[in-house]
């Protein structure tokens, strides 16, 4: 099967649009939910919002999306309330209510599915795709649904995007300013139901969280500004839904929700380690080079030092006693001065151990350095005090 | 076979699977108490979720699903996922909320991926990792001195044991780290230490429950039954005892409603739970919301009470006393409508502290005593 004529499948198709509308919302309201520190706010509702679904089955009648969806968004809405009551009201930690009503409401979900299942009826096998998602068994009347919901979560943003951000940002100054902060938040709250709502379907309850965190997390790394990041969390949403039904439409047996959730995972993989500014490895190369530099400034300040306290600024220094001073060898710390020519390698003879002594160039520098040691820490400390008696 | 015997057999079976839940109730529960007093509740879902990677490998590695082994290499999977949380938090790239909510989803995600395509054929499918299955403990059993028992009963109880033991033996320590974690570290107890063998414990803990009842609801029995204890006492030790009382009262009372609606009995255990946690918090004696409610009304009235006191003692013996102690007065003075000062006066008389005479509010000699010792020296002395 060619490309073109794969990508024309009818199911598929589906399955991209799917997964385009769940990116692009995720990634713009997860983007919130980080930058809040409620990332596992979204656990908890999603993970709530099971009982909803099967009172939402029983209450339709059969395996209707919108039915669902509104039980599923009625039951996150009732969860958020309930952690915000407890966490509130009583002496238990936010973690602690966070982690009460994920359990508990998943728990009454599961009793709410055995009764659904145990009831005679068709259509029942539906239910339990909620809880891994079946990216298959969405329809074309489905995404509409998906559409308009997504279109009235962003339509939101960007009516109220000034107030977002700055509730999200310095909710206390929000507050002095006269914005209803307690009602944004809850509208925050509330949108971020409905984007779980509408993933349930396709990663199912339990890895929607990751559709939440992951593209926000990732794109917060590579950029600076609230706008830029949540444009980049909705592309990086979109990469992922839509990488993850192509690979599980080509692998017959690999479940879509996984998937997606693997491939988000890999970019904020790659997002920790390798984002300019603020990625991991950039941050080791650059403490690396930093310790290279200050040893090669202690050293060359060692040098000077020496040949002062000598009287003599030709004066050869042993590289094992500069190992001794450094209490490390310091041979490519020379080899990098002496390549800058501000140190030279001398023999000293009858010894045959390698010896160095400054160039003028390397007593200006290292007077340069003295002069302000003072801003670099370390300096002082590692440089030798020589003084008569000493070496 | 006669029905006689069906019942008992099926007694014992009844017997067996309440068992099974109340031990997964004990084990979780102490280990979970120190959890959720340490802020940390939410490790127990990022450890619940993660052991499901680490049982496919620990199967896939021995082919054999459950043995002391294939326990702890399990187990392994829940503490590799703490400490990539840790590290990722510490990384300082995200915050621990958003650290956690990354790395389990993906452990997780990845388990699910390789059962589907790996383990079709075990009894690893997708309902029994998320739902468990404790209504069929007994088509795995092992025979324990002359006893023939579910297996789960038998591993799951000795890790009800083994956390039992650990909690005994560093209660001290325990205390100390979730209290005071700068003076256990001063004092050399490893508070971090204790607190890894602590998720260590849960994580072995979860893969013994997980096949009673699935990685999702142990979650239930680690953190609720230890919230609901704190919301009922402030002391430590009760709290441990009566979070592990709680469930096995959800164990019990689980899989009875869950006989009688016919629904699945893991499900309604983990719900129960959460039953016990909504009475707490709505009837509990000191921390529930009615008790604190009831609390602040009568804060209020005391208060409310002081207020009318100190304005009679206030005019008491002044020219205007006849005009400003009286229950019409205090309407214009303290802003108190008709409903507010109709209650303080009668309460207020009810104690005792002030006599009623015509329209004339008058102070008791107890009335005044009080007063005069929560404001001493500030009223003038009393003339005539």
């Amino acid at each position: 099967m060619t490309v073109l004529a794969w990508l024309s499948d009818y199911t598929l198709q589906t399955v991209m649009m799917g997964a385009v509308l769940l990116g692009v919302v995720s990634g713009v309201l997860g983007s919130f939910a980080v930058l809040r520190r409620q990332s596992l706010m979204g656990d908890v509702l999603s993970h709530a919002a099971l009982p909803g679904i099967c009172l939402g089955f029983l209450v339709a009648g059969g395996r209707e999306l919108g039915g669902m969806l509104a039980g599923a968004f009625a039951a996150a809405g009732l969860a958020a309330l309930c952690v915000l009551l407890i966490a509130r009201q009583t002496r238990l930690k936010t973690d602690a209510a966070l982690g009460i009503v994920l359990s508990v409401f998943f728990a009454v979900g599961v009793v709410l599915l055995s009764y659904v299942q145990s009831r005679a009826g068709a259509g029942q096998a539906g239910l339990t795709s909620f809880l891994f998602g079946q990216a298959a068994a969405i329809l074309r009347s489905d995404l509409w649904l998906m559409g308009a919901v997504t279109a009235l979560a962003l339509a939101v943003v960007l009516a109220f995007w000034k107030e977002f951000k700055l509730t999200s940002f310095d909710p206390g100054y929000a507050v002095v300013a006269g914005y209803p902060v307690l009602a944004l938040e809850i509208a925050l709250t509330v949108m971020i139901a409905l984007a779980i709502v509408l993933g349930l379907q396709m990663v199912g309850v339990v890895l929607m969280t990751a559709m939440v965190i992951a593209p926000a997390a990732a794109a917060r790394q590579w950029v600076r500004r609230l706008e830029a990041m949540v444009l980049l969390a909705a592309l990086f949403g979109v990469v992922a839904g839509l990488t993850g039904a192509v690979i599980s439409a080509q692998a017959r047996g690999l479940a879509t929700g996984p998937l997606i959730v693997l491939v988000a995972t890999g970019i904020v993989a790659v997002s920790l380690l390798l984002a300019p500014g603020r990625g991991v490895l950039w941050s080791w190369a650059a403490r690396l080079q930093e310790a290279r530099r200050l040893r090669t400034r202690q050293v060359l300040l060692t040098l000077h030092r020496l040949a002062e306290g000598h009287g003599d600024p030709a004066y050869p220094s042993e590289q094992g006693m500069v190992d001794a001073y450094h209490g490390a060898a310091t041979r490519r710390a020379l080899s990098r001065l002496a390549a800058r020519g501000l140190v030279r390698d001398v023999g000293h003879h009858p010894e045959t151990a390698p010896h160095w002594e400054l160039t003028d160039a390397g007593h200006a520098e290292a007077r340069r350095l003295e002069a302000g040691a003072n801003d670099i820490p370390g300096a002082e400390s590692a440089a030798p005090e020589v003084t008569g008696g000493k070496p | 076979m006669t029905p006689l015997l069906f019942n008992v057999i099926l007694d014992d079976l009844a017997l067996m699977i309440i068992a099974t839940g109340a031990l997964v109730g004990v084990a979780g529960a102490l280990p979970g108490m120190f959890l959720v007093l340490r802020g940390s509740a939410m490790l127990t879902d990022a450890i619940s979720h993660s052991i499901l990677l680490g049982i496919f490998a620990a199967w896939w590695l021995t082919g054999n699903l459950g043995g002391p082994l294939q326990l702890l290499g399990a187990a392994l999977a829940g503490l590799a996922a703490v400490a990539l949380i840790e590290i990722v938090a510490r990384s300082q790239r995200v915050r621990m909320d958003a650290a956690i909510g990354l790395v389990f989803p993906a452990f997780f995600a990845l388990g699910v991926l390789l059962i589907s395509l790996f383990a079709r054929d075990v009894h690893l499918d997708e309902d029994a990792v998320l739902l468990g299955e404790i209504g069929f403990i007994w088509l795995d059993m092992v025979t324990l001195a002359g006893l023939e028992l579910p297996r789960a009963l038998v591993t799951i109880g000795a890790l009800a044991l083994v956390n039992a033991a650990f909690v005994a033996l560093f209660y001290k320590e325990l205390k100390l780290s979730v209290f005071d974690r700068a003076l256990a570290g001063a004092l050399g107890f490893l508070p971090g230490m204790l607190f890894y063998v602590l998720l260590a414990l849960t994580s072995v803990t979860a893969v013994a429950a997980f096949d009673a009842v699935g990685v999702i609801l142990f979650i239930a029995f680690v953190i609720v039954p230890p919230a609901t204890a704190l919301l009922l006492t402030d002391r430590l030790a009760l709290a441990i005892v009566l979070a592990c009382l709680l469930g096995v009262a959800a164990a019990i009372s689980g899989y009875l409603l869950a006989d009688i609606w016919n629904l699945t009995i893991g499900g309604m255990m983990a719900s129960m739970t959460g039953a016990f946690f909504a009475l707490a918090l709505l009837a509990g004696p000191r921390h529930g919301l009615v008790a604190r409610q009831l609390a602040r009304l009568r804060r209020r009235r005391d208060n409310d009470c002081l207020s009318l006191l100190a304005h009679l003692r206030n005019h008491e013996g002044t020219a205007g006393a006849a005009e400003e102690n009286t229950a019409a007065a205090l309407e214009a003075d303290l802003r108190w409508g008709g409903e507010r000062r109709h209650r303080v006066i009668l309460t207020a008389l009810d104690r005792g502290l002030i006599t009623r005479k015509g329209e004339t509010l008058r102070l008791t000699r107890r009335g005044r005593a009080e007063i005069d010792a929560l404001l001493p020296g500030r009223m003038p002395p009393r003339r005539g």
